[in-house]
């Protein structure tokens, strides 16, 4: 078993990359579904092992090929990439279970393994990314997690969804060009892509402004895959008019892997050696995640369509991860890694549970969900569990990463203030669009001209109900249990911030 | 003349941003896509050119060679993955663009943003 638990890192990658394509060959009807759960199950297995190891302490490094770094290429996994490999393994796994129903309806069963099989390398570009310790591995997997995701999302029955995936794509290419010129410029004046080994490196360069450039370039680049704002124009109509299924798992995991590159590449690489970097890095994000949060929140104030009222509060919601990081404290880094956990909890459960409610109702538009709730009450229960928690009510885990971010701001005086008012004010918002969706569900009067005739609406499917309740109730448990992600984030934090100079 | 003399870097800076206009100012998604490859272009040029070392001869031992000077071979490597990335993202793109053409009959943005308010 030792054996095996050294290769874990590489594993992760190479399992659902190896099993993407033999799923092309699985024509049967069901079975590319149940082999693609089956290895995005084991993937999942394998994060929790790896997690499991790195809360004993362990820290993961391979050498791919028994070529050792900095000359090879390594593999990581510490608490911070732990911690995403969680979410994004569990969010797969979790939207392949209970999406099976939902893609059976939108995807023509000619397409299915075609459709799984990108799923998988999905998968596994976003696992790379974490599992990289490689400034250019990072790229080349960034690339296929995102060429893979065009797929996914331009893979549903609405044709929309193809204008808003040829921006996505645009907008995703930019992104990563923009992170490759930086990592050349890097590479020109350390002759490294190691990251570890260019913090080294980085000391000895004597002129700072390639290096400068560098960071502008990077830091750039993947705001724009992370849809900071004012970047964040593709992710709305993406997640929007993406098969149901696709949209739960991207809305918990994708856009916060781009986030884990911004921040491990700018503390690890960046911040000890540029003079003044940290209060550029700080100046430069903090105004931006307060737009976001203000900006986000209060375009989905007045949305009317469920998927594009929740796609604008993940907006808000990533700038509420950056706000914690650009305050520049351990406090503030673990409360900002923290809600990346949260979140892909809160949202990944709210865009599940719209997908239960797609399956009885096609239109998603609040208007037409009118007197939902009576007709679906299991669906809607869950939905506002999960929205409790995208709240920060007290007794969920949106609750706990709040509170933490409020701490944290406080150390910070009177700008600290202002940043607690953007956050309760952003909280409030987030009160008032939920409320519009359970006003809509339960108070309105029933629609009786929509999909609802004759009042015979049931229940969404039973499988698709308990795990959309295990992820409600997964909000709950992790607002009172905060052991194991507050444990991870800390760590992750205390381990960012020791790069600091 | 120290500007002239980096004209490999003035190359790149004008094919990126001759790219990036194009994506941005074009509203056919056809020449937004040639914006792309323009732009992808623009950095595996920076990519080759930070390989080169003045001098340097292909990186290839042979016999008989005294104190050989090499170029650098790892960008090109480097540069040989980020052209597939690019060739794929590329044909992506062209499928979206057919899938686009299929379904609303026009491939230029405003016509589509029209269609769709419809």
């Amino acid at each position: 078993m030792t054996g095996l638990n050294a290769h874990l890192p590489a594993l992760q990658v190479v399992v659902p990359l190896l099993i993407a394509p033999l799923l092309i060959l699985l024509r049967p009807r069901g079975l590319a579904w149940a082999a693609a759960t089956a290895a995005s199950a084991m993937a999942f297995a394998i994060a929790v092992q790896m997690t499991v190891g790195v809360l004993d302490g362990q820290e993961y490094r391979y050498a791919l090929g028994g070529w050792s770094a900095p000359y090879g290429i390594e593999l990581l996994v510490d608490s911070f990439s732990a911690l995403l490999l969680l979410i994004v393994t569990g969010a797969s796994t979790l939207a392949l279970l209970a999406g099976k129903a939902s893609l059976d309806s939108e995807i023509e069963p000619r397409r299915q393994p075609l459709f799984y099989s990108a799923w998988l390398l999905a998968l596994a570009g976003l696992a790379g990314i974490l599992v990289a310790a490689d400034a250019f591995n990072i790229f080349v997997f960034m690339e296929i997690s995102s060429l893979a995701s065009y797929v996914l999302v331009a893979g549903g029955p609405d044709r929309r969804a193809l204008p808003a995936v040829f921006k996505y794509l645009l907008m995703g290419t930019i992104g990563a060009t923009f992170y490759l010129i930086g990592v050349g410029l890097v590479y020109m004046m350390t002759g490294t892509l190691n990251l570890a080994d260019m913090e080294l490196r980085i000391h000895e360069v004597a002129d700072q402004k390639p290096i400068l450039v560098a960071a502008g370039f990077i830091t750039v680049g993947l705001a724009l895959k992370a849809a900071v704002f004012p970047l964040h124009v593709w992710l709305p109509n993406a997640y929007t008019y993406a098969p149901h299924a696709v949209s739960a798992f991207f809305a918990a995991c994708a856009t916060k892997v781009a986030l884990y590159v911004l921040l491990r590449f700018d503390f690890v690489v960046f911040q000890q050696n540029l003079t003044g970097h940290e209060e550029q890095f700080a100046a430069y994000l903090m105004p931006l995640a307060v737009l976001a949060i203000l900006f986000g929140s209060a375009v989905a104030l007045f949305e009317s369509n469920l998927k594009r009222l929740l796609a604008y509060s993940s907006v808000a919601q990533i700038g509420y991860i950056l706000l914690g990081a650009s305050l520049l404290s351990i406090g503030g880094v673990s409360a900002s890694l923290l809600h990346m956990f949260n979140h892909a909890l809160a949202k990944g459960a709210l865009f599940l549970a719209v997908m239960a409610i797609a399956t009885r109702y096609s239109q998603l538009d609040l208007q037409h969900l009118a007197g939902a709730a009576k007709r679906m009450p299991w669906t809607f229960s869950a939905l506002v569990v999960a929205g409790l928690s995208l709240i920060g009510v007290p007794g969920t885990a949106g609750f706990i990463s709040k509170w933490y971010l409020v701490a944290a701001a406080l150390e910070e005086g009177v700008l600290g203030m202002a940043l607690v008012a953007v956050i309760v004010v952003g909280s409030l918002m987030a009160v008032v669009y939920i409320w519009r969706i359970v006003e809509a569900a339960w108070f309105a009067p029933a629609d009786k001209s929509a999909d609802d005739p004759g009042g015979s609406v049931r229940e969404a499917p039973a499988a698709m109900l308990a795990i959309l309740w295990l992820a409600a109730l997964a909000n709950v448990y992790f607002g009172i249990a905060t052991g194991l992600p507050r444990e991870l984030a800390t760590a992750a934090a205390i381990s960012l911030m020791g790069h600091l100079p | 003349m120290e500007l002239l003399g980096l004209y490999h870097y003035w190359v790149f800076v004008v094919l990126l941003m001759t790219g990036f206009y194009a994506v941005v100012a074009k509203v056919n998604l056809i020449k937004k896509l040639i914006g792309v490859s323009l732009f992808q272009s623009a950095v595996f040029l920076l990519y080759i050119t930070m390989s080169k070392v003045s001098g340097g001869t292909a990186p290839i031992v042979l016999p008989g060679m005294v104190d050989p000077l090499y170029s650098n071979p790892l960008p090109q490597v480097l540069i040989l993955t980020a052209i597939v990335v690019g060739i794929s993202t590329t044909a992506l793109g062209l499928g979206i663009a057919v899938r686009i053409k299929e379904e609303y009959g026009t491939t230029e943005e405003h016509e589509i943003q029209e269609i769709d308010r419809r």
